[in-house]
């Protein structure tokens, strides 16, 4: 027998927990402002995915996914793409989201049960966080193709959790992105449990990564807690798209430090003890030491950037609180692009029965 | 007593098969050591074992799919979507084949599944988590669909569905999960997969409902009451195949008939058991069969959910209008 083919999958970090550097950093690590705009825009979001547990608490949101311990991944993401690039990401990227100019209050406004928030007034392209797990890579492929067939310098984006890496609609993108070289890059953010499905009952496969390997393109490892790691390895896999090289799968190690959802109650399938062990890895306070040392960062800005996080989101909040009722007939309004005839008297009956 | 919700009489069932059969198998996203994100087999891995009730990667065709592997060769699998809105990616596996395998085969290979989901609105859930699709699966030769709409009924539906040797969509009301509690003995006597229940009886009007409705339904028809307006009611529970004759007796009797529904109006289960009233009573009706139900528009999201859905005061509305006719 001889070898038909052999394949390895690299794992990259560059920070350790203690935000000490384990190797020569990218050359951007050492670009202060970049990277305080990385770290502002971690703790921003970690202040703002507080508050919305809070507002769930206290009845003034319905069911909330929070994105706590993975905003290094998710601000990476967002930082890595273009304006005009497209994100089809999963319902855990805010910090990405953020990014890309969607606001805290559409966020907030979405999981406030209105739809509007999906309206991305400073953000035309992207599409709505995907609530059906995976289907969202599928459509990044075909936002891709349609880059490419248009001539269009861009890329998509698409984030997925790795239990979702289980659908068939996540192999099937990887697959036609591979078959068609398009400007895709998947990320994946391995925080190890899909709600109480631990990863390693999900998939036999020591990486996700290496899934890429089958669709016939690269895909890599990396400490999704390091927010170097995540801004380089994105960041190369986005400029590998535009440049036309087609695909590359991203899988990034985190943990999902919180419920899976307000609904959810960790504590039912998972030890305290492996939480309070994956808190040492949690990605604010590694990116918080690195930026101290090298002298980006001091405990007066902490403090101060504290006070402007709190200030924005208590901000958000009051505006949250009081947007105005949805008109009904928005009800109606965006099935079709001109209102069928059937639902004029439906639309007046929902109007009505208001009054 | 044995005082149970819907929650936990869906439970109790699962728990009698897989003790009573050695061949049911329990599975889906989270069923296992979290008992079903609404607890709907909490408790079941313990006492059976993580053979009989376990987690599956999260896939939903894999789920369908897996379910008519396992089904065709003397499991029967009791499959959990973990909500109606995920299903569609198993759609193909139950449409274009366990609906049809027994079909196809001419009998020579069959499949004894129970799809079991939760779905409807009205518990401030996000996207895609509450819509009532209980049309799309009934319109598929092949398949029965059951939703129950009490404790009592929940429990004695699903022992039958699970010992159906056919495919079963079984679809649960969540709003009423917990709504309330009724006595339901685990006594193994399942209720027949064939027959709509009638919940209460009057000469005046009938009203025709399942799942949560069920009890605005009925809250209509104690109101209606007062006014002096009697009104049958009737659980149709089994969707499909649709116990008509329990409709017709009741409409033959009042001449009058309200169905009322959550899921959207066009195309939907109630436009069927009006067009057999129509085909089969005409000439007992004395006004048009009235349809309370969902608009047809995409179920909104939680903040103006409760402008689609069918109230008590619409209900009471159409029997009005009926009775005026
Ligand atoms: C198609 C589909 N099936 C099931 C669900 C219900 N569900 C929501 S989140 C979730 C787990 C997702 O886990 P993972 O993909 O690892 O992402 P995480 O939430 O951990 O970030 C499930 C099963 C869904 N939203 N969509």
């Amino acid at each position: 027998m001889t070898t038909a083919a052999e394949f390895q999958i690299e794992y990259l970090q560059y920070l350790q927990a203690d935000g000490k550097a384990k190797s020569d950093l990218p050359s951007f690590a050492s670009d202060e402002t970049l990277m305080v705009n990385l770290y502002k825009t971690m703790v921003q979001v970690r202040a703002y995915d507080t508050k919305a547990i809070a507002l769930q608490r206290t009845g003034k949101m319905g069911t909330y996914a929070s994105t706590l311990g993975q905003e290094a991944l998710s601000a990476a993401t967002g930082a890595a793409m273009q304006k005009d690039d497209v994100f089809a990401p999963y319902y855990r990227d805010y910090a990405a989201q953020i990014q890309r100019s969607v606001s805290m209050l559409e966020i907030y406004q979405y999981w406030g049960g209105d739809e509007r928030g999906n309206c991305y007034q400073n953000n035309p392209h992207d599409f709505p966080m995907s609530v059906p797990i995976g289907s969202q890579c599928l459509h990044a492929a075909g936002a891709a193709f349609a880059f490419k067939y248009r001539k269009q310098n861009r890329v998509a984006v698409t984030t997925i959790g790795e239990g979702g890496t289980s659908e068939g609609d996540f192999y099937e993108a990887l697959n036609v992105a591979g078959a068609w070289k398009l400007p895709v890059v998947f990320v994946v953010n391995n925080n190890q449990w899909a709600i109480s499905v631990p990863r390693g009952s999900q998939t036999a496969c020591e990486t996700i990564a290496q899934k890429a390997i089958a669709a016939g393109f690269e895909g890599i490892q990396i400490d999704g807690n390091d927010i170097i790691a995540c801004r380089k390895i994105i960041g190369d896999a986005i400029d590998k798209a535009r440049r036309g090289d087609g695909p590359t799968l991203v899988e990034a190690i985190t943990y999902r430090l919180c419920d899976h959802t307000t609904a959810d109650d960790a504590s039912r399938y998972r030890e305290d003890n492996e939480v309070t062990n994956a808190q040492e890895l949690e990605p604010i306070k590694r990116t918080r030491a690195y930026l101290t040392d090298v002298g980006f960062w001091n405990d007066e800005k902490e403090a101060a950037l504290q006070v402007e996080c709190k200030k924005n989101v208590d901000a958000v909040v009051e505006q949250y609180l009081n947007i105005e009722q949805q008109p009904l007939e928005n009800l109606f309004d965006y099935h079709y692009a001109e209102l069928p005839a059937n639902l004029v008297e439906q639309r007046q009956e929902v109007i009505e029965g208001s009054l | 007593m044995n005082e149970l919700t819907l929650v936990d009489a869906v439970n109790q069932a699962i728990a009698h098969e897989l003790a009573s059969d050695p061949d049911v198998v329990v599975f889906g996203e989270d069923v296992g050591k979290n008992g079903g994100v609404f607890r709907a087999t909490a408790n079941l891995q313990d006492r059976f074992g993580e053979n009989r009730v376990f987690d599956t990667p999260l896939a939903e065709s894999m789920i369908a799919g897996l379910s008519i592997g396992m089904s065709t060769q003397g499991l029967k699998p009791v499959a959990e979507f973990q909500f109606l809105g995920f299903i569609y990616p198993a759609f193909n596996q139950i449409v274009n084949h366990a609906a049809r395998m027994r079909n196809r085969t001419r009998g020579r290979l069959h499949c004894p599944i129970v799809f079991r989901a939760p779905f409807g609105g009205g518990i401030h859930a996000p996207e895609h988590h509450s819509e009532s699709t209980e049309a799309l699966f009934a319109h598929i030769p092949g398949l029965r669909v059951v939703i129950p709409s009490s404790p009592v009924r929940a429990y004695g539906l699903l022992l039958a569905a699970i010992r159906n040797p056919d495919p079963v969509i079984f679809l649960e009301p969540k709003r009423i999960y917990r709504l309330v509690k009724q006595d339901v003995p685990d006594n193994g006597e399942a209720l027949p997969l064939d027959a709509c229940f009638v919940l209460r009886e009057g000469s005046d009007v009938t009203l025709v409902s399942w799942g949560a409705m069920m009890h605005e339904t009925l809250q209509a028809a104690n109101q209606l009451s007062e006014q002096g307006i009697q009104a049958d009611v009737i659980d149709v529970a089994t969707i499909k195949p649709l116990d008509i004759d329990t409709i017709l007796n009741s409409v033959e009797k009042t001449g009058r008939c309200v169905i009322v529904h959550e899921a959207a109006r066009s195309f939907g289960v109630g436009a069927e058991i009006a067009a057999q009233i129509g085909e089969k009573a005409l000439f007992s009706l004395h006004a048009p069969v009235q349809r309370v139900t969902g608009f047809d528009i995409t179920m909104p999201y939680f903040k103006l959910e409760k402008h689609y859905m069918p109230s008590v005061e619409k209900i009471i509305a159409a029997v009005n209008h009926t009775m005026e006719f």
